[in-house]
């Protein structure tokens, strides 16, 4: 069992914990993912790590609520414990030789796109951020990003914060105002991060994407997790979690990812459902 | 006297088709007057040609013997001296291609049913012995094995009962290996392997579920930073093998390992499971391959309330499934497509399969495997309409502890290569299992576990 440390609230959909797991942490690096199991008949879900004390011996996780798993996760409090936590699985994100970097984060996928912002930085790179969001209500790590990235933007696609933008916009005027990037990063929705690359792929700079398809074991046995790239099969799990962005077959990565909707919506409403009696 | 009849008792069954609309365990078990008559055609034969059929070496005529004057628990101890996983055995093992293969009484009718009085033995003696193994003395050497599948188990449990201080580390949240996320439920109860993962327990060994060796920490860690004077790696042949055809990544699309695992150790066909599984009730699904997993992936779906199809490019003949399997799955209605190959998988506008274009297949001369090649059939090509396709080719080993561990050598397969007692080419370090032969036998990995256990010993011995 795997006790939680610290709970925090980033906005009403996304919490970060930081979960008691002193071997993870002492080796776990920014680009790589844990799978957790809630309880005992919990699925093994996939989350991409977003920091980590190698001192504390401690590994968070930012997580959005998208189903019945994330649900439960979310009704976890502080001192209580997960089942199952096991990690760090995946390559880390490769940052050697790389001199000025653009990381893109969109809504929740930034908490993952932090701990590269922040290693980028780290290693004395020139950082310049562009994070987005639906709205203002749901800005998370703004003092964060601020705190590694050269250059901060911040979006919202309603423009009730920042700048009234997509990332690709802003992401776009960066590159048109002169900045040459070695690579971009860019971590969130799928959709979002196919259009970066359809942005990038304009101005041929080199883009690495974080997939995050449906999961098993994450060590290379179930090929679940499969995606094309280059034309070949690769395995999420062990091949990346980190790929080309002009390599991966997008649409169908996005398809795929439908493959247990309707199951989903309906167990994270009996889930709801479950919560809701409980609190009466 | 003995019994001289032909023909082995049968084993009791669930009838077909009630067994193929749930989980439950197929093979009842022989009763009591059963196991006597089955034990009573031993012969009790000087030169035991069974044993020596035997990857672990059961003394099986001694523990025959023991049945045949009802002391079952004694013929338990029999079994239990060489093999660690009796219980396990009795039911997966291929004894038709090994004991059994070897029996005199098999030169003339049908040979005795070894693996079935082993199952009866080992079962008695899970019901009735509570007492707990008393642990041995320590010898104060660390091992550590790695995985818990039936080689790691095997290797455990063989050194714990010399008093070696032993470390399972597995990467899932469950022991057991492809016992639990394999194997289904109706061929090998989870309770069993529980049961063994138990015992070896009390015997001390200590099992750490959630590690990912080659991640969390190194072969070289393990023996370095955290002083195991030995390590076995007994990691198994993960990773699945597509076909490499168009369609391949549709929804509906899944690796043998996949679905099994989805429905074994994630319990998916449950309501209590949290872990989703296609709805496959009213639905047609294809399995390709013809092996033991293509059997177990096809009787699965036939469960969930599919129309299944195995769709093998040799003949039945050719089935690398064992016969008891394939048997089963017949009497279930699985309908064998044999002598066919998918040649692409086609989707709908949404992703999802709708249809696996096949071609005809004739056999050749036979290939460097002995087996006659299968040839395509020009222009044979047709549509198979089906909601899901099961892809069960076989898997090549896991590149995680390989691609860590420095000056560990592996052959062109994948496989880690080991010397005729099982250690790899660095010292210290041994293998066996499908990390090293790629996908094989439970029992071939647990014999594989017991070398390693027995030469461990005498590295550690005369170090």
């Amino acid at each position: 069992m795997y006790r939680i440390v610290t709970r925090k609230e980033l906005n009403p959909s996304v919490t970060l914990l930081e979960i008691e797991a002193p071997m993870i942490a002492k080796k776990a690096e920014p680009g790589q993912f844990i799978i957790l199991r809630v309880d005992e008949n919990g699925e093994r879900i996939p989350l991409t790590i977003a920091g980590y004390d190698r001192q504390k011996g401690t590994v968070m996780i930012i997580f959005q609520i998208v189903g019945a798993t994330t649900e439960k996760l979310n009704h976890k409090k502080q001192g209580e414990f997960l089942q199952d936590f096991v990690g760090p699985l995946g390559k880390p994100t490769e940052t050697e030789g790389l001199k000025k970097v653009a990381v893109v984060g969109g809504g929740v996928g930034c908490a993952i796109a932090w701990p590269v912002a922040k290693k980028l930085h780290d290693e004395g790179v020139e950082v310049h951020s562009v994070i987005g969001f639906r709205t203002k209500d749901i800005v998370i790590l703004e003092d964060e990003f601020r705190a590694c990235s050269d250059v901060l933007k911040v979006c919202t696609d309603d423009g009730s914060y920042g700048e009234k933008a997509l990332v690709t916009q802003a992401l776009e005027e960066l590159i048109q105002a002169g900045n040459e990037y070695d690579e971009v990063v860019t971590i969130g929705p799928i959709v979002m991060m196919k259009f970066v690359t359809g942005v990038t792929k304009k101005y041929n700079v080199k883009t690495i994407v974080s997939m995050s398809p449906i999961m098993i074991d994450g060590t290379g046995m179930c090929g679940g997790c499969r995606l094309t790239v280059g034309g070949e099969t690769k395995f999420a799990c062990v091949d990346g979690p980190d790929f080309d962005g002009f390599q991966v077959d997008f649409d169908e990565a996005i398809k795929r990812g439908t493959m247990y909707k309707t199951f989903e919506t309906q167990r994270r409403d009996e889930a709801c459902n479950l919560f809701k009696q409980e609190v009466r | 006297m003995a019994n001289m009849s032909l023909k082995k008792n049968e084993m009791p069954a669930q009838d077909p088709n009630v067994r193929n609309k749930n989980f439950l365990e197929v093979a009842l078990g022989y009763t009591e007057e059963q196991v006597l008559d089955e034990a009573a055609r031993c012969l009790n034969c000087k030169n035991r040609p069974c044993v020596s059929g035997c990857p672990v070496q059961v003394q099986i005529p001694d523990f025959i013997k023991k049945i045949t004057e009802k002391d079952y628990e004694g013929a338990y101890q029999a079994i239990h001296q060489t093999s660690s996983l009796p219980a396990v055995c009795g039911r997966v093992c291929p004894q038709e291609s090994q004991c059994e293969k070897y029996c005199v009484r098999g030169v003339k009718g049908e040979p005795v049913g070894i693996g079935r009085l082993e199952r009866f033995v080992a079962d008695w003696h899970n019901t009735h012995c509570q007492e707990t193994p008393v642990k041995p003395k320590a010898n104060g050497h660390k091992v550590a094995v790695i995985g818990s599948g039936p080689a790691g188990l095997t290797c455990a449990g063989d050194l714990a009962k010399k008093g070696y201080e032993v470390t399972v580390f597995e990467a899932l949240h469950l022991a057991g290996g492809v016992l639990v996320y394999g194997i289904p439920e109706f061929r090998l109860p989870k309770a069993i392997v529980q049961k063994e993962v138990d015992g070896l327990k009390a015997l001390g060994v200590k099992v750490e579920t959630n590690m990912v060796v080659g991640r969390v920490c190194s072969i070289d860690e393990l023996m370095d930073a955290y002083h195991f004077e030995a390590v076995f790696i007994g990691s198994g042949a993960g990773l699945p093998m597509f076909m490499h055809i168009p369609g391949e990544n549709l929804k509906g699309v899944y690796s043998a390992n996949e679905f099994l695992t989805r429905i074994n150790l994630m319990k998916a066909y449950r309501e209590d499971s949290d872990t989703p599984i296609m709805s496959l009730a009213g639905k047609k699904v294809a399995v390709v391959g013809g092996g033991n997993v293509a059997m177990d992936a096809a009787r699965c779906s036939k469960r969930l309330g599919a129309e299944v199809y195995v769709v093998y490019r040799r003949g039945m003949e050719e089935l690398p499934a064992r016969h008891e399997e394939v048997e089963h799955a017949i009497e279930e209605g699985i309908i064998f497509k044999t002598l066919n190959n998918p040649v692409k998988i086609n989707g709908d506008e949404g992703g999802n399969v709708a249809s696996m274009t096949c071609i005809e297949m004739e056999l050749g001369e036979p290939d460097a495997s002995g087996r006659r090649s299968p040839i395509e059939k020009k222009g044979s090509e047709f549509d198979l309409a089906v909601d899901a396709v099961i892809m069960s080719l076989g898997t090549s080993p896991n590149p995680l502890i390989k691609n860590t561990t420095k000056g560990l050598e592996i052959n062109r397969k994948g496989g880690i290569i080991v010397n005729e007692e099982g250690l790899t080419s660095r010292e210290g370090v041994y293998a066996g299992g499908d990390a090293v032969t790629g996908a094989a036998t439970v029992i071939l990995a647990m014999g594989a576990g017991k070398l390693a256990a027995k030469s461990i010993d005498e590295y550690l011995t005369e170090k």
